[in-house]
């Protein structure tokens, strides 16, 4: 099993997913975009950074790179797909995963600490977890506020599709609790199969126990658990 | 600005005839103070520079430093995890520093960006992969708008370069002083890894070999940078000197960062340079001369954005994101695909040669000067001094309540949250210790150590007693890197002054030069690079001599005692000379920045490397429970920022002692420990530096000091509240 890390000019959470999975015994590589997805990736990372330099739109360049043709091909056929922070909105606009992930309500960049509720754990990216479980990831964006029209997000929500939500320590999603403004406070969501997530904040920094807390670990187990 | 006139007789003399127009601009321009230290070299030979772990010193783009071999604790963890052949290649760091001072003025987003893509691209031509950024920012008083401005744009600009090339910037200062209302700094320091195969020096090697220009392509932005960079800064600066600020791309900075890492993972250059101050010219003329050549370079092979553009501004503008590399002709197609696969632009720009520094355009020869000459040849300003005065002592009668609130809600002592939120900290998963605690501490895997950072000087110190204040910015950082249980290992200055012709801003200037010299030397901490930047004077004065100090230590493990005190706990004051002896003096101190007094500064420590080695020591020791830094603020803002919701203090300060001075003067070389075995602490300071207990810790989240008639107590809301004066204002 070898999961594919996708770097486009510009990405820079490549080296620190592919640690972060080698540290979880799950085999990585980084893929550079124009050499095409390799054959044998049994999962795909879409990784944090600035694709591109975010001219345009955070992530809008990467989407239309021709490797994300093969990206949603396999994320079509099941293979477990993540996108972290950019790789969320590289998601977005490529349409793996519905609505997008704009300028935070600051209107500044953010690096900090949040707390996230796990809204479902049926999903390889949460079954280390329970429903209702309280994860403190950091975030790091400055586009990072969910945005969907009101009746699309009602139908992703009657579908199940919410994956994470930002929330206090206790849980409870309110205003002061949400970081960027996100709608119905947003963190991440499943596409059309619960194998295709993105998440704005970035399990692989609290992965590794040598620097820190370890509550990332769960998703980025996802992968093994998708291939089960 | 152009060439003096004796400059312009000395070259005349040296080629024999009068220079070419390009000539003369190369000269103005690599003879000028930014590049060519005239006014500030004759004293920076007071630096020691040397030791074992120093792979390659001043005067490269960077300076190389080897981690220690920590035998025995490698060794234990090699076996642990069962790759004990996997070391083999010795780890270093490289350490750079640069001011943006005069361009962060015009433009501060641009400014301080293109001050981070500098200093990143000096440690990419090291052969090096950057991995921490320190920003120490200097601005006028918080309540000018002025400086509010520029703050707001400088954290962005910072932000905006630092966090889009991937490089965590993990710590840094920020301080305030009126004196800056004219000309804020920006210093931004890097620190890169690279193993010893990889290194790559700026000394050109071989005759033959090419000169390959890989990056952006040259605009006419950033003319004359580097002079721009050597004189006072004019009223009308912001609208007038715009041109000679940089615009920042930093999508192409992560580019050439990625290409360099693979130009130097297939072993294809021989020597590389940056272009920075004066462009192509100064890379190149300081490659060949660095290595005793020469070279011939065609200039209308650079790879150019903007027509018609003429031999003098294709040599000297100051374009990002590029830098010139030495490669065998054999490798020149190999770099070529390299450039090519990450959009970069790439040019073969001619080759090093054992005659002149020659440059052609179309045809015509409009460079052939002796490349050492250029780079060397500046003659050095022998300036007069005025020795600093000492300050009297006048001191202000205070509440103590209402001086216990103005020093921890002082913009100079509060939380700089609001700052370093705004930039990555965390990206390249080292950062153990992000920024907000004394140091900062980052995971160096391949040398199994943790590496500490602390950058920063200290305004009201130096402008007060430059001398004892550059002293006390050393032990300060030294002490800093000490509480997260690290030894110091090297450190990079950057030198701000004012105007140097004036002798009293000179004799400052010398002054801050002696004291970080001479202090450096008493840690054993080799200075190994830095910067130097003068002329940072305006209608509004020189600002204060600023010492910018970036030192990093080194420690087994990469975990440290936190800050944040804990429920239970002995709490101890180790290092303070003047509680010990009665007597305080306030020089310095926010408190009198606060109330508007004088005094002398605090009396140092004579022999402090016995005090940051023990601290080091006692830090990480089982039964530490938190340790933090006593300085800007002093003790009273040293105890107030351990307090959280989860812990208390209850302090009792010594019967019948002046309670303003124990809890405000800023004495370097001091820190609370708060410790389960108070007699373990004791006895390692044991003739090292005195030991005073303090208190304890509570559950209850208040700070209570008990001063004799008076009790002061906040809980830590209150804390919080005084603590956030910057992000209240500026969210």
């Amino acid at each position: 099993m070898t999961v594919s890390i996708i770097r486009f000019g510009g990405s820079n959470c490549d080296r620190d997913a592919e640690r972060a999975l080698e540290h979880l015994g799950i085999d990585a590589e980084i893929v550079w975009h124009e050499d095409g997805l390799p054959e044998d990736t049994t999962g795909i990372v879409l990784p944090g950074g600035f694709s591109y330099g975010d001219y345009l739109r955070a992530g809008a360049m990467a989407a239309r790179a021709p490797i994300m043709e093969e990206v949603r091909e396999a994320a079509r056929e099941g293979v477990p797909v993540l996108g972290v922070c950019n790789g969320a909105q590289v998601g977005c606009e490529s349409s793996l995963t519905e609505g997008a992930f704009t300028t935070n309500e600051s209107a500044r960049f953010q690096c900090e600490p949040v707390y996230v509720r796990v809204e479902r754990d049926d999903t390889p990216w949460t079954r280390a977890y329970d429903e209702g479980d309280v994860l403190e990831i950091p975030i790091a964006h400055a586009e990072g506020r969910y945005e969907v029209d009101d009746d699309r997000l009602a139908e992703l929500e009657d579908e199940d599709r919410i994956l994470f939500r930002y929330c206090d320590e206790d849980g409870e999603t309110t205003p002061e609790a949400n970081p960027n403004g996100s709608k119905h406070d947003v963190a991440g969501l499943v596409g059309d199969r619960d194998t295709v997530a993105v998440l704005m904040p970035h399990p692989e920094r609290v992965t590794l126990p040598d620097v820190g807390e370890t509550d990332g670990q769960g998703v980025l187990r996802g992968f093994a658990y998708a291939t089960e | 600005m152009s060439l003096a006139d004796s400059d312009r007789e000395l070259v005349v003399e040296e080629l024999g005839r009068e220079p070419t127009p390009a000539e003369a601009a190369l000269f103005e321009n690599l003879w000028s103070e930014h590049c060519a230290y005239r006014s500030s070299r004759p004293l920076l030979s007071a630096f020691e520079s040397e030791g074992e772990q120093v792979v390659v010193g001043p005067g490269d783009d960077a300076a190389v430093v080897a981690l220690p071999t920590d035998d025995t604790s490698s060794a234990d963890a090699d076996h642990a995890s069962g790759r004990a052949d996997e070391k083999e290649e010795d780890v270093y760091i490289t350490m750079g520093i640069e001011s943006h001072n005069h361009p962060s003025y015009v433009d501060p987003f641009d400014g301080a960006a293109t001050g981070v893509g500098g200093i990143v691209r000096d440690t990419l031509s090291m052969g090096a992969y950057p991995i921490a950024l320190a920003d120490s920012l200097y601005f006028g008083a918080f309540d000018r708008e002025h400086s509010k401005y520029l703050l707001e744009g400088v954290v962005e600009g910072i932000s905006h370069y630092g966090n889009c090339i991937g490089v965590p910037t993990v710590a840094g200062s920020v301080d305030f002083h009126p004196d800056y209302e004219g000309n804020p700094l920006v210093n931004v320091a890097c620190v890169g890894l690279l193993t010893e195969d990889r290194l790559v020096t700026a000394e050109a090697q071989e005759p033959g070999n090419k000169l390959v220009l890989v990056g952006n392509a040259t605009g006419r932005d950033g003319l004359g940078g580097a002079s721009f960079a050597s004189e006072d800064l004019a009223e009308d600066a912001e609208t007038e000197d715009r041109p000679a600020v940089q615009v920042g791309d930093p999508y192409a900075e992560k580019l050439l960062i990625e290409a360099n890492e693979a130009l130097i993972d297939e072993d294809l250059v021989e020597s590389a340079r940056d272009l920075g101050a004066a462009g192509l010219g100064g890379a190149s003329s300081e490659m060949v001369a660095k290595g005793g050549l020469g070279a011939r370079i065609e200039l209308e092979r650079v790879h150019q954005r903007e027509p018609n553009m003429s031999a003098l501004e294709i040599l000297l503008a100051e374009s990002q994101e590029r830098m010139c590399y030495e490669v065998e002709p054999k490798n020149v197609e190999r770099v070529r695909e390299i450039a090519e696969k990450f959009d970069l632009g790439c040019s073969v720009i001619g080759e090093v040669t054992e005659g002149n520094y020659v440059c052609t355009f179309e045809g015509e020869t409009v460079v052939d000067v002796d490349a050492h000459f250029l780079g060397e040849g500046a003659p050095m300003n022998d300036l007069p001094t005025e020795a600093p005065a000492e300050p009297e002592t006048d001191l202000p009668e205070t509440d103590l309540e209402e001086a216990f609130e103005a020093v921890l809600s002082s913009p100079n002592t509060a939380s700089k949250r609001w700052v370093y939120r705004q930039y990555d900290h965390e990206v390249g998963v080292r950062t153990s210790v992000p920024p907000g605690d004394d140091a900062a501490v980052m995971a160096i895997r391949e040398a199994e150590q943790g590496l500490a950072i602390s950058s920063g000087a200290a305004p009201n110190w130096t402008s007060t007693a430059p001398f004892e204040g550059a002293k006390a910015v050393t032990l300060e950082n030294a002490t800093n890197l000490a509480a997260k249980g690290a030894t110091p290992l090297a450190a990079v200055d950057c030198l701000n002054g004012g105007n140097p012709e004036k002798p009293d801003v000179y004799g400052g200037f010398q002054a801050i030069v002696d004291g970080l010299a001479e202090t450096c030397a008493d840690l054993s901490v080799p200075v190994v690079g830095g910067n130097v930047s003068l002329y940072n004077d305006s209608v509004a004065g020189p600002i204060p001599p600023t010492p910018t100090l970036a030192m990093v230590g080194t420690k087994s493990g990469y975990d440290a005692p936190p800050l944040s005190a804990k429920p239970e706990g002995d709490l101890v004051l180790v290092g303070d000379l003047a509680l010990e002896r009665g007597e305080f003096r306030l020089g310095g101190s926010e408190y009198l920045a606060q109330f508007d007094g004088d005094d002398r500064f605090p009396v140092l420590p004579g022999e402090p490397a016995a005090f940051v080695e023990t601290l080091a020591d006692v830090a990480d020791a089982d039964e530490t429970l938190a340790v933090h830094d006593v300085s800007h603020g002093g003790l009273a803002v040293s105890l107030a920022e351990m307090v959280d919701e989860d812990a208390g203090l209850a302090v009792s300060l010594p019967d019948g002692v002046d309670v303003e001075g124990a809890l405000f003067h800023e004495q370097p070389a001091r820190a609370l420990v708060q410790t389960a075995d108070p007699d373990a602490v004791r006895e390692a300071f044991d003739g090292v530096a005195p030991v005073v207990e303090l208190g304890e810790g509570t559950d209850d989240g208040r700070l209570t000091i008990d001063a004799g008639d008076d009790v002061l107590e906040y809980d830590a809301a209150a804390i919080r509240e005084n603590r956030s004066v910057i992000e209240d204002e500026l969210e």
